[in-house]
């Protein structure tokens, strides 16, 4: 399992078993090599560099040191660090009335598939779901959503078309919401850059009438280097409570969920790893480590 | 004397500036490497200029747009991963040419996702193209063959096909996608004329594999690298172009119609560095 990073960073302490010791200078040359890997999953620069530091720390220790099988140790330090970082266990929703969930993201992450997606796995837990087309702005955003809903069998608050004002939309929608049989309110919105200025100012004020108790950014597992602008921007908007990453089904590295998390401090909450509405899941942040690690 | 005097180049802030831009670490390497080759005419002062120069010795300039053909249209393949811009940019690319002058048939060949046809309607209602769709679930090789036929009897010069997403690592999805090459291929052995691969400006090293993997299945012509609105450089785009040697051809810079251009090296380093 270990394999990629660990039989790199074994070629690295290959030759110190005949001395039978290794060197500060020995670990720092691996961590090198650790620290390419890391870039090389689009792990942020800024990130990879702080997170080298702390595992650097750990792996002076005498214990590791002496070890006959240092590369393999640091490995495991590595592994558990990162573990550590992308969360424990995963963080369940808070769904306290009148549980709103305001879904944001950038253009094209998966924020209409996700939410009908979490409609989909709250419903099957029990939950009376119920989906809001918050997104005036795409073409053909609200027939995306309704067909969504209606694959997974839950009510849809369809905006009329032409409507530009978000927070009309959201008024309505809670007034809807109150008539229609439901305990859970899931609002769908436009995809946004993040310096998009007055798009993200329109979020915050539609966050701020709404009040939700989950703000989940959705993103993709792709996304290189911005994503920690992304994650500053959103999150000093609006103050994210969780992260959904998509696309996992392909091969991306997935460095990117550790400047979110970096940033953010908050949970990845699923992972999107399909296009079918059921390729949902909860995070497992072990998994992604290895990703990222290549291993 | 002068050169000296501004003391050694910032090697790290460069590094630095060319990883935030997703450029990779293979490509980062390789046009540091070439940096250093050039030795004493590197300082501090010069050091960025020296490295907007190397790189753009690996991006080609601009070729030209391709003009219509005589006899037959020309078909256009829009593809790419999920969500990176294809359906927006075929209808500007569509708008493109129709405000040069040229007529030109948009196909909703994304059979698969919710609402992806009515999503080109709604682009070709605004910008008063026709689009040509089929059925959901339908055979998307299939629609684009007919809408060759129709372009060709109605001698509409462009015949645009956006297809539908798909990760590149679904190996049934690519075989559908080279299905649609090789059917169009059967009116016109030299169709489609242009495959272009949609890469979000967003993404980071993925995009590599992503492009080697597209260009496996349909042979690209070029790039289309979208979202250069927002904070990412998509630097991914100069590894293309070294690695694969494909060039990028235009960008996406927001959602309207006419947030959209030829790829223009000079700028484009210029928001690298
Ligand atoms: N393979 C895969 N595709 C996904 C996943 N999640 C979403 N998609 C696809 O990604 C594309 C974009 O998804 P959308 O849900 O439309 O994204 P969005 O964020 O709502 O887009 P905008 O509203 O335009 O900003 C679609 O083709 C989806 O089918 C996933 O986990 N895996
Ligand atoms: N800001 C910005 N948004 C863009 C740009 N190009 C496309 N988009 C947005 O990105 C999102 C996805 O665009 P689509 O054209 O639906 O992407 P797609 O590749 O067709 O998506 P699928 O068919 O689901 O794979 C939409 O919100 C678009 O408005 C761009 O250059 N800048
Ligand atoms: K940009
Ligand atoms: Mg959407
Ligand atoms: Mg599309």
């Amino acid at each position: 399992m270990f394999s990629r990073l660990s039989d790199k960073l074994q070629d690295v302490f290959k030759d110190l078993r005949g001395h039978g010791r290794i060197s500060e200078k020995n670990i720092t040359d691996a961590l090198r090599d650790v620290r390419m890997a890391l870039l090389d999953a689009d792990v942020h620069f800024q990130v990879a560099k702080d997170f080298i530091a702390r595992v650097k720390d750990k792996a002076m220790g005498e214990e590791v040191l002496r070890s006959v099988t240092p590369g393999q140790q640091i490995v495991k330090i590595f592994h558990d660090e990162l573990t550590t970082l992308l969360g424990g266990d995963a963080a369940p929703l808070n769904l306290t009335k009148p549980a709103r969930i305001l879904v944001v993201g950038l253009n094209g992450a998966g924020k209409t598939t996700s939410s009908a997606k979490l409609a989909r796995l709250l419903k099957s837990q029990g939950r009376a779901p119920q989906l809001i087309a918050c997104d005036l702005h795409r073409p053909a955003a609200i027939a995306q959503l309704a067909t969504l809903a209606e694959q997974v069998g839950v009510p849809v608050y369809q905006p009329q078309a032409g409507e530009t004002d978000v927070l009309k939309v959201g008024r309505e929608a809670v007034a809807w919401c109150d008539q229609t049989p439901g305990d859970v309110q899931i609002y769908d919105t436009a995809g946004r850059q993040d310096l998009d200025e007055p798009l993200i100012e329109e979020l915050r004020r539609l966050k701020e009438f709404l009040q939700p108790q989950e703000i989940l950014i959705v993103c993709d597992a792709a996304t290189g280097q911005q994503a920690v602008n992304v994650a500053e921007k959103f999150h000093a908007a609006l103050g994210l409570t969780g992260i959904i990453l998509t696309k996992l089904d392909g091969d991306a590295r997935g460095g990117a969920a550790l400047s979110l998390r970096e940033v953010t401090k908050q949970p990845i909450k699923f992972a999107g790893v399909g296009e079918k509405i059921e390729q949902f899941e909860q995070f497992y942040p072990d998994r992604l480590a290895g990703r990222i690690l290549g291993m | 004397v002068a050169q000296y005097s501004a003391g050694p180049a910032d090697w790290d802030a460069l590094e630095e500036a060319l990883l935030r831009a997703d450029l990779g670490v293979s490509m980062t390497t390789h046009i540091l490497e070439a940096v250093r080759k050039r030795g004493l005419d590197v300082n501090a002062q010069t050091a960025a200029e020296v490295c907007r120069e190397e790189i753009l010795k690996v991006l080609p300039p601009a070729g030209p747009p391709p003009m219509p053909l005589p006899d037959r249209p020309s078909v256009v393949l829009v593809v790419g991963v999920n969500g990176t811009g294809k359906t927006t940019s075929s209808a500007k690319l569509a708008r493109w040419f129709t405000s040069g002058g040229f007529g030109c048939l948009l196909v909703a060949a994304d059979t698969f996702r919710a609402a992806a046809i009515e999503q080109l309607e709604a682009w070709g209602k605004r910008l008063d193209i026709e689009v040509l769709k089929g059925q959901y679930g339908g055979d998307s090789a299939a629609l684009c063959f007919d809408a060759w036929n129709s372009a060709h009897r109605r001698k509409i010069p462009y015949l645009i096909c956006d297809t539908a997403g798909r990760l590149h690592t679904k190996s049934n999805l690519m075989q559908e996608l080279s299905k649609v090459k090789r059917t169009i291929g059967k009116h016109d052995p030299t169709a489609p004329r242009e495959c272009l691969l949609v890469v979000d400006a967003t993404t980071g090293s993925n995009a590599i594999v992503q492009a080697k993997e597209f260009h496996e299945a349909v042979g690209l012509t070029g790039i289309i690298l979208t979202k250069l609105d927002g904070s990412g450089k998509g630097g991914a785009a100069v590894a293309i172009q070294h690695e694969l040697g494909i060039p990028t051809r235009f960008i996406g810079t927001g959602e309207k119609p006419e947030d959209f251009a030829a790829f223009d090296r000079d700028t484009f380093v210029n928001t690298i560095l």
